[in-house]
């Protein structure tokens, strides 16, 4: 059965792309480009084999950390059917007939083409070894690959990767964190032998061996059979052998040049689709790029050179002049949270190359540079352990730039006097930028001449920094460097009313005394204020001066967010909920039957919080004093549930009851909770305490984190959880209690005088520059000679708390605050609750319709 | 829109809370009343304390600010901003709340009540 599928559409010119990989959406994507460019109209058709449109392989790994393979698709049905573009999944094409221009899928259909093009990619090369075909031997190139392994790992304790390359190291990542024993098995006597030499591949393998996986190296494996202890028993050429329960081939890739193979087009003498510099193959209207494409006998393994293909194979069917003409194959990567990088001529190939090298063992460092015999030029690199040269490096060698007078002072460690990077204005207009997208400095200058004038507006106009992201340090340099040649200050505007950053207002407030609004927008701002910089200025306050935040003859008041003002937070039907603090989550008979008794008397819905302790909801506004003053008399205090400040001190039992406690983790909250209660923050804050490593608080996803160890306590720092969970940094280790509170004190009080409004912990940090180690730098050594102000500061903030609802319910003026009318005891007939569980809840819109009018009043007033 | 002549006295000046809002029920109408004071001058608003968009009855308890010349109620749900002059949405055109005329007579806040 045949039948041609695209035959309309006779007057459009018809493109069939073969294998819709990453190389085959980015070509699909020029094609859309262009077609909404201008009238050029092409008529194009995806046929893949794969069951679904192009996804990130780059990325494939964080499948195992959680991702999605929504989440990691590169489009959409939508968006290729929106595009008027063609595709069918499933569909492995088995025929091209050159004559009748017109290609065979595997179910038969047939597809006509004036232009074909080749994108099909490479598929991973398993070596012929007996037994190499078994239930448990797996490969990693494709989201079907990964399910099988994750399948195979659930019922597996020990896996082997063969082949140390770089794919074969990521793999071995992925079993590891499966919680599989990993070995890596590697015919070569080095790990990544194509990117690294001998000296950074020891290095290499230390590091990685450190890690907990196994590496041997020189093993060639000669049969796999059934094994004693595990699932299968690898016997290798030098008699050795060893057991494990799953393979994972990564021996390489071939390219997928099958059908040029068989329907003559010329290949390679060691496979791969020959091309010229406009991606053509022997055929004149048929195309081959990506993975699966030979161009000067050489196949570019990565995606940046197939971008670069993929744009001259366009360009070259829609009348355009780009070519390709080979790629830079430096790469710079995390593996198993090992820096590596590799520039250029890496070997020292070169005739007459000379090398530097500089290796320091104790911190797992080594770097080396490859000069050319004049020592003028830099011609490659490999960076083991700290990767921060890269980008230097690489723009001497791209850029051909002359190289200092003394060469090794680009890889020795800075001190002092040596040059430091070469700076953004050192590069030439044509230094590639971003090769991802081919994004070269004279781009980004032209984007910002046409007027973008941040780093996200050159991003969307240039699409730079939005591949791999590499680029990304880079690029801001870049941005900033050429918005300041042009007199533009980079803006960090709070907002219109205030020409400061969040940082910029709390020094102008300390260091000016300024205690009220007024007197800041006076001195500093224009206008009213608004909903961003009047909290912003009342947390600032509260940091520095630690004001009772309703203070009214101050106007504090008329600063804070309706939650602040009320202590508490506001419900979707404008009634609040009540949170009293539970410090580290521990609490007497006597204070949960009071809590009880409240929520009893007055009705309110009552739910265990995910942090510990109990909300009730649905408190009117004039009932709020009237249960604070209630819960006031049985010793509970505000939970500041409301306020960005210290939320909740999450703790597990510990040492006092748990079997494996090591510390009184309970006792340690308590008092965390109690010393940094009430201390006003850019956003909220959490910690945890655990009492052994075995984490039943969460420790490590709190913005502190707090662990219980032998000989003390581990603290960690900057964890969320949330809309985008962080993993907490290990900061300290085997603390003293004194210790730790004394870096807690500097490190809170640190973010509260540095980070941006609304800011988390996590997300300063991310933004922090130097990160963790300035970070330690800065609380651990006192590199800038303020932990002593830090501690201080937060010594006054503990001896100045107040519980805000005590000082509230024993304040006349306050509490006239707390009415839902100022001339009337009426309540508000809007807010009616229904029943569900035995409990109150919000009516809906629908549930009040109805209700009669005499009803919603007797409901109404039942609750008073 | 017919405009009532007489003025309706809702409470005392004392009542307002200065750069912040409270509410006053006036035969039925939930009104929300501001009073903007600084060293040199002062202001007294009127609007509907209904917020259309969170639904509910809340808006007295958002907060004041101003975007350029325009004076603002930031609803304390969902943030939208609300001219007190005209009563119209910033952030969305179609959205309008009820302003009511409103003065301060020797010392008594008084308003007219709008249909
Ligand atoms: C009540 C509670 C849910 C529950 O029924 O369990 C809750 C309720 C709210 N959370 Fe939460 N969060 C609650 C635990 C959490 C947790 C879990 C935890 O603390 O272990 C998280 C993730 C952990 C974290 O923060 O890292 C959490 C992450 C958030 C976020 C996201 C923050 C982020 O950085 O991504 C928001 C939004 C925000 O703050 O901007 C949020 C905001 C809110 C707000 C304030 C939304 C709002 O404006 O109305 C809710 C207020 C309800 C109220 O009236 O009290 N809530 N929220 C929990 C109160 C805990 C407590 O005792 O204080
Ligand atoms: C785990 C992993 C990590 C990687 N990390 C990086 C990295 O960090 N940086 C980097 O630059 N590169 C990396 N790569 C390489 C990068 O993914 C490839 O260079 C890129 O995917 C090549 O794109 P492509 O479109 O040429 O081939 P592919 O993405 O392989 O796509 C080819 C497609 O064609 C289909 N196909 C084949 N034959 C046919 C046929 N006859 N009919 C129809 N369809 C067919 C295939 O099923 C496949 O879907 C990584 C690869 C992997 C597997
Ligand atoms: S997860 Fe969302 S809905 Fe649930 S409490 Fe938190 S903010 Fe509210
Ligand atoms: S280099 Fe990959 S995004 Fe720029």
């Amino acid at each position: 059965m045949s039948s041609l599928i695209n035959a309309n559409d006779a007057q459009k010119m018809r493109v069939v792309v073969v294998g819709n990989g990453m190389v085959g959406h980015y070509f699909v994507d020029e094609l859309i480009k262009a077609n909404k460019a201008d009238d050029t109209q092409i008529d194009v058709t995806v046929l893949s084999a794969e069951p679904r449109l192009a996804y990130d392989r780059v990325h494939l790994s964080e499948y195992f950390s959680g991702k999605t393979a929504d989440e990691l698709a590169l489009t959409t049905p939508e968006y290729y059917e929106l595009s008027n573009i063609k595709f069918k999944l499933n569909a492995k094409v088995i025929n091209i007939n050159k004559l009748a221009k017109t290609v065979t899928t595997e179910s038969g259909d047939v597809f006509e083409y004036e232009k074909l093009v080749l994108s099909t990619g490479s598929y991973p090369f398993v070596p012929p070894i007996p037994g190499n075909d078994q239930p448990h031997c797996l490969v990693y190139r494709t989201i079907e690959d990964l399910e099988n392994i994750s399948a195979s790992s659930a019922v597996s304790k020990v896996g082997v990767v063969v082949g140390g390359g770089l794919l074969g190291l990521e793999a071995a990542n992925a079993l590891k964190e499966a919680g599989l024993q990993t070995h890596v098995v590697e015919f070569a006597p080095q790990l990544m032998a194509v990117q690294v030499d001998a000296g950074g591949g020891r290095l290499l393998r230390s590091k990685i061996e450190n890690l907990g996986v196994q590496v041997h190296t020189q093993k060639a494996t000669q049969v796999i059979e059934k094994g004693d202890v595990c699932r299968y028993k690898m016997v290798f050429v030098d008699g050795t052998d060893l057991e494990t329960d799953m393979i994972l081939f990564s021996a390489g890739i071939r390219p997928s040049d099958a059908l040029a193979r068989e329907f003559d087009i010329e290949i390679g003498p060691r496979g791969g689709i020959v091309v010229n510099d406009q991606c053509l193959t022997s055929d004149a209207d048929i195309y081959a790029i990506g993975e699966c494409a030979l161009w000067n006998n050489f196949i570019f393994g990565l995606v940046a050179p197939g971008y670069t293909m993929a744009r001259a194979a366009a360009s070259h069917i829609i009348g355009g002049d780009l070519t390709f003409q080979g790629a830079d194959m430096s790469t710079k990567l995390k593996l198993m949270g090992v820096e590596v990088g590799s520039i250029g001529d890496a070997h020292a190939k070169t005739e007459g190359a000379l090398c530097y090298t500089y290796e320091n063992q104790p911190e797992e460092v080594y770097k080396k540079i490859v000069v050319d015999a004049e020592q003028k030029k830099l011609l490659g690199s490999v960076l083991i352990g700290d990767t921060s040269d890269y980008d230097t490096l690489l723009q001497y060698a791209l850029n051909d730039i002359d190289l200092p007078a003394n060469p090794e002072s680009l890889i020795l460690p800075s001190t002092g006097d040596t040059p430091a990077g070469l700076g953004p204005d050192a590069l030439p207009d044509t230094a590639t930028i971003c090769s991802c997208h081919n994004v070269s400095k004279g781009d980004i200058i032209e984007s910002v001449d046409q007027g973008a004038c941040d780093v996200s507006s050159v991003k969307s106009c240039t699409k730079a920094g939005t591949g791999c992201g590499g680029c990304a340090a880079l690029l801001k340099s870049v941005v900033d460097c050429e918005l300041e040649k042009r007199g533009v200050e980079v803006k960090k505007d709070i907002c219109e009313h205030f020409a400061y950053s969040r940082q910029e207002l709390f020094h102008l407030i300390k260091v000016g005394g300024i205690k009220t609004f007024d007197e800041l927008l006076d001195k500093h701002g224009t206008g009213l204020g608004c909903e961003i910089c009047k909290p912003a200025a009342g947390s600032i306050f509260a940091s520095v001066w630690n004001d009772f935040i309703l203070e009214q003859d101050k106007g504090h008041v008329a600063l804070q967010d309706t939650n602040d003002t009320y202590l508490g937070n506001m419900q979707k039907d404008g009634t609040y909920s009540v949170v009293p603090r539970i410090p580290g989550g521990e609490i007497t008979p006597d204070k949960l039957i009071a809590i009880g008794q409240v929520a009893k008397e007055y009705n309110l819905y009552t739910k265990i919080t995910g942090g510990t302790r109990i909300d009730l909801f649905g408190a009117r506004v004039d009932q709020l004093p009237g249960i604070w003053t209630k819960l006031v008399a049985a010793g509970l205090e505000t939970g500041h549930a409301y306020a960005k400040a210290l939320r909740t001190v999450k703790s597990c039992v510990g040492s006092t009851w748990c079997r494996f406690g090591v510390q009184d983790s309970v006792g340690k909250a308590v008092d965390l909770e109690n010393r940094y209660k009430g201390l006003r923050a850019p956003h909220k804050i959490k910690f945890g305490v655990s009492g052994c490593t075995r984490e039943c608080a969460e420790a490590q996803g709190k913005d502190i984190g707090v662990i219980a160890v032998e000989n003390g306590w581990n603290l960690y720092v900057c964890g969320n959880g949330g809309m985008k969970p962080r993993h907490a940094d290990l900061f300290a280790t085997d603390l003293d209690s004194e210790t730790l509170v004394k870096y807690i004190d500097r490190v809170l009080m640190f973010y509260v005088k540095t980070a941006d409004r609304l800011q988390r912990t996590s997300v300063w940090m991310e933004n922090l520059e130097g990160g963790l180690d300035y970070l330690k730098q800065v609380v651990i050594e006192d590199s800038l000679g303020i932990c002593d102000e830090l501690e201080a500061q937060m010594q006054h903030i503990e001896d100045t708390y107040q519980c805000e609802w005590k000082t509230t319910i024993e304040s006349e003026q306050s509490l006239k605050r707390f009415r839902q009318f100022v001339n009337s005891d009426d309540k508000d007939m809007n807010i009616v609750f229904v029943e569900e569980r035995e409990q109150i809840r919000p009516a809906t819109e629908q549930e009040k319709l109805e209700l009669s009018d005499e009803q919603v009043e007797k409901l109404a007033t039942e609750l008073v | 829109m017919t405009t009532l002549n007489n003025w309706v006295t809702v409470c005392s000046d004392a009542d307002l809370v200065a750069n912040s809002g409270v509410c006053a029920l006036v035969e039925d109408q939930q009104i929300a009343l501001f009073k903007i004071k600084s060293a040199n001058y002062e202001q007294v608003f009127a609007v509907s304390n209904w917020d259309p968009i969170g639904k509910a009855n809340v808006l007295y308890r958002g907060l004041l600010g101003s975007v350029a010349d325009c004076t603002v109620i930031v609803s304390p749900l969902y943030k939208q901003r609300y001219s007190l002059e005209t009563g119209v949405c910033l952030d969305d055109q179609e959205v309008k709340l009820k302003v009511y005329p409103v003065r301060i007579e020797q010392n008594q806040v008084q308003l007219q009540l709008v249909e």
